[in-house]
């Protein structure tokens, strides 16, 4: 068993790769949840900016990930370092499926509901609070779900601007043309993005009103 | 009450009165007071409000849907359990019904809860906008029954949204009558069937067109 004997030989580098891996979604997720659910919340609210911020956002999601890594290696302080650039790309690209989440989820609480709780006295921050947030979180944690399983993808490439992850072992692995050493980067991304998706799937389900 | 057909104008006459919809003219005064000039929240609050299928919120329990508004009025946790309490009661719902989420109700209980959620923090005024109408006709008649026996011991301001002649009949002391937008007669329940009024004539024979013909294929 070649491949387990090499994965045992490169364990640090690889246990290294992996928290590398992790900071780079973790951080990008938590970026793009603290921009993108205030961003769906607000075009919720104001029909006429859905359309245009919807759209930014999707214009962002065809920018092929290798080209958006090159385009932002000039900028200045972000370039002088790659995990940030890194970062900052991840969650740009993140940003579509949690804002159309969010929008989605709170378009979809029962107007009848909101009135009733209008009616009631709430006001507009206890009705979003309250009822809005609530009855939307499973819809807005499934779409973390699939912004968190796209940037454990993404993040691999991000090893091609030096970012680290476990993009490293892969494009080592496609210069030596050794198959061994592009399976220790990929089958460990693989297996994060699965486990990332059953926990977040786990946490939506809990989270869900009824 | 106020009655007429779908599109008349009952509802939004109901909702300018806790404004959620705003008088494009004219003002509305609520015990006197223009309800302008009263702050929004505060207005609302001290107006309960039941509308069609109860509007519940589906993630709430019972019990935290007839507390909301106390609550956030910042009354004591003991008292707001003490005041729930006693509206179930007070409506016809068994306490272990407490703990149950709005699915788990049928459309009678689900409105009672309603109609107790509307009166938790002893509002002088209530807007009932057709709570009954989504409901069977036994239950329907159950609720208008309790309705009128509530009514007995709380002598609530009540201002009733129906497109029903029978309920407006049954429950109402004075009907007014909408139609495309206008009012078109405020009458007593007795007046009302004999009115000379064009409108109330019609509503009153389409009514009467029903019971008839029934009878008619009875005979036939």
């Amino acid at each position: 068993m070649n491949l387990v004997r090499f994965l045992l030989d490169n364990r640090t580098d690889l246990l290294d790769s992996i928290l590398q891996h992790l900071w780079l979604v973790g951080l990008s997720t938590a970026f793009a949840m603290l921009i993108g659910i205030p961003l769906g919340i607000v075009i919720a609210h104001r029909p006429r900016l859905n359309k245009p911020v919807l759209a930014s956002a999707n214009i962002i999601q065809t920018i092929p990930s290798l080209a958006l890594f090159g385009f932002l290696l000039p900028v200045p302080w972000l370039g002088a370092r790659s995990d940030r650039l890194a970062i900052l790309a991840l969650t740009l690209y993140a940003l579509l499926p949690i804002i159309r989440n969010t929008y989605t989820g709170i378009d979809g609480v029962d107007p009848a509901v909101v009135e009733a709780g209008r009616g009631m006295g709430l006001t507009e921050s206890q009705l979003l609070f309250q009822v809005e947030l609530p009855l939307a979180l499973s819809v807005i944690l499934s779409g973390v779900r699939v912004a968190v399983v796209i940037s454990v993808g993404v993040a691999t490439i991000a090893a091609a601007i030096g970012a680290g992850g476990l993009g490293q072992f892969i494009f080592r692995g496609i210069s030596m043309v050794d198959n061994r050493v592009i399976l220790t980067g990929a089958i460990p991304a693989a297996i994060l993005a699965l486990l990332a998706d059953v926990g977040v799937g786990w946490l939506e389900r809990r989270l869900r009103w009824r | 009450m106020l009655l007429g057909r779908s599109g008349s104008g009952k509802t939004t006459t109901l909702k300018l009165v806790n404004r959620l919809v705003t008088p494009s003219s004219g003002e509305i005064r609520v015990n006197g007071r223009r309800n302008d000039e009263v702050e929004v929240t505060m207005l609302r609050r001290g107006i309960g409000y039941v509308i069609q299928n109860a509007g519940l919120f589906p993630h709430f329990t019972v019990e935290r849907n007839i507390g909301l508004v106390p609550k956030i009025e910042g009354w004591p946790t003991e008292r707001i359990r003490t005041r729930t309490r006693e509206l179930m009661q007070l409506v016809g719902l068994a306490p272990e019904m407490a703990a149950r989420y709005p699915h788990q109700l049928s459309g009678g209980q689900q409105q009672r809860v309603g109609v107790a959620r509307a009166l938790a923090a002893d509002p002088e005024i209530l807007l009932m906008d057709e709570p009954f109408s989504a409901l069977d006709p036994l239950t329907r008649d159950e609720l208008q029954r309790e309705f009128l026996l509530l009514q007995e011991r709380l002598h609530k301001t009540i201002v009733f949204v129906t497109h029903d002649l029978r309920e407006g009949l049954r429950l109402g002391s004075r009907i007014a009558l909408m139609e495309a937008g206008k009012l078109a007669t405020v009458l007593a329940p007795e007046e009302f069937v004999k009115s000379r009024d064009p409108w109330a004539a019609a509503y009153v024979k389409a009514f009467g067109d029903g019971l008839e013909s029934a009878t008619n294929r009875g005979l036939s």
